[in-house]
């Protein structure tokens, strides 16, 4: 299975339109798909927080967006999250990279690898982790629960579900 | 003149308009002055106005116009290279610059040292980049709307608030009756 392209295939038949990006080594190749999509309008952004006010737009001009980003990005958009994205209901499906757990070889990215899951709790933010290719299956109904609650979700995809970063 | 006088002065080119207002007092004072469905006010997230404005910009036909501030735009920064990449002909970003951060108590903000706006957005390649005093706003403004170009306005002004209510609507109102004056 391309997980690169079932995730566009997924995004496509979803009717999201708009997708921001802050990249990771990790995100590459399913940024680069999304570039071949023209169904989807791409527009990387040079913070996460600016990606989720430019999807905020997206939604309330009649587009169904996403983001894309590294799990590092909890820790800047929080306020953005609840401010903006909670508090005015609006749907926000978070594909992000799980830097800093199984296989990863920096060691730093673990430290925001720790935090990751708790601050999503903390945010009531409903979460799942691909960690076996196979999890991408649930793609589909997560996008489609997404914009049946108006709400951020977010879409935690580790190493070992990308494939690794080969021989360590 | 400061902020809600141009606002005042400007309200009946923003009739109608799509207006993505900054957070604060500039919400509180568009909010008292000219309330209308197709404002969508920050209540909270400091410096996405512009970001924001772009993405419904992006997003559909009709002209938005972001009302942010210089403190504003200096908290996100990044906005100006995504704008300048990307600026769709229907995007007016229009920075309202008193050099201070008005909404904590006018603190000044580094444009009214040597930091230039203007230049900035320029380098970042935003393609049309204008500059007015606060008494010019009105015909800049229509002038920027008239040309179908997506346009950064940088107005100059004094630092000062005027005394307005905080807004009470909720948020899901604001956003409702926002996308549904965009929907009309």
């Amino acid at each position: 299975m391309n997980i690169d392209k079932k995730i566009c295939d997924d995004l496509v038949a979803n009717d999201v339109s708009f997708v921001t990006t802050v990249p990771c080594k990790q995100l590459a190749g399913v940024i680069e798909e999304i570039d071949q999509r023209e169904e989807i309008f791409h527009i990387p952004s040079n913070k996460e927080d600016e990606g989720m006010g430019l999807c905020a737009g997206a939604f309330m001009g009649g587009k169904r967006p996403a983001i894309i980003m590294q799990n590092t990005a909890i820790g800047v958009t929080i306020n953005t999250l609840a401010t903006l994205t909670q508090f005015y209901r609006m749907p926000l499906p978070m594909i992000i990279s799980y830097r800093g757990e199984l296989r990863e070889p920096v060691a730093c990215q673990v430290e925001m690898a720790v935090h990751t899951k708790a601050l999503l709790a903390q945010m009531h933010i409903p979460t799942y982790h691909f960690h076996w290719q196979d999890d991408v299956k649930e793609f589909d109904n997560i996008l489609k629960y997404t914009f049946m609650c108006n709400k951020p979700v977010a879409i935690l995809t580790d190493a070992n579900f990308w494939g690794g970063y080969g021989d360590q | 003149m400061i902020r809600s006088e141009i606002l005042k002065e400007i309200a009946p080119i923003l009739k109608d308009q799509l207006i993505v207002c900054n957070i604060g007092i500039p919400s509180q004072e568009l909010h008292a002055i000219m309330d209308q469905p197709s404002n969508f006010y920050m209540l909270g997230t400091m410096g996405l106005a512009s970001s924001i404005g772009l993405g419904v910009a992006l997003a559909q036909d009709k002209t938005v116009i972001s009302i942010d501030g210089d403190g504003s735009v200096l908290t996100n920064l990044g906005t100006l290279p995504t704008i300048g990449n990307n600026c769709p002909d229907n995007f007016i970003l229009m920075i309202i610059d008193n050099g201070s951060y008005g909404s904590t108590g006018d603190q000044p903000t580094y444009t009214g040292r040597k930091t230039d706006l203007a230049g900035m957005a320029r380098a970042a390649g935003c393609d049309t980049v204008v500059e007015v005093q606060d008494v010019d706003t009105g015909p800049a403004l229509q002038a920027a709307i008239d040309s179908g170009k997506g346009t950064v306005m940088i107005v100059k002004c004094d630092s000062g608030n005027a005394k307005m209510p905080v807004i009470t609507m909720d948020p899901v109102i604001i956003k409702d009756r926002f996308m549904k004056a965009i929907a009309s």
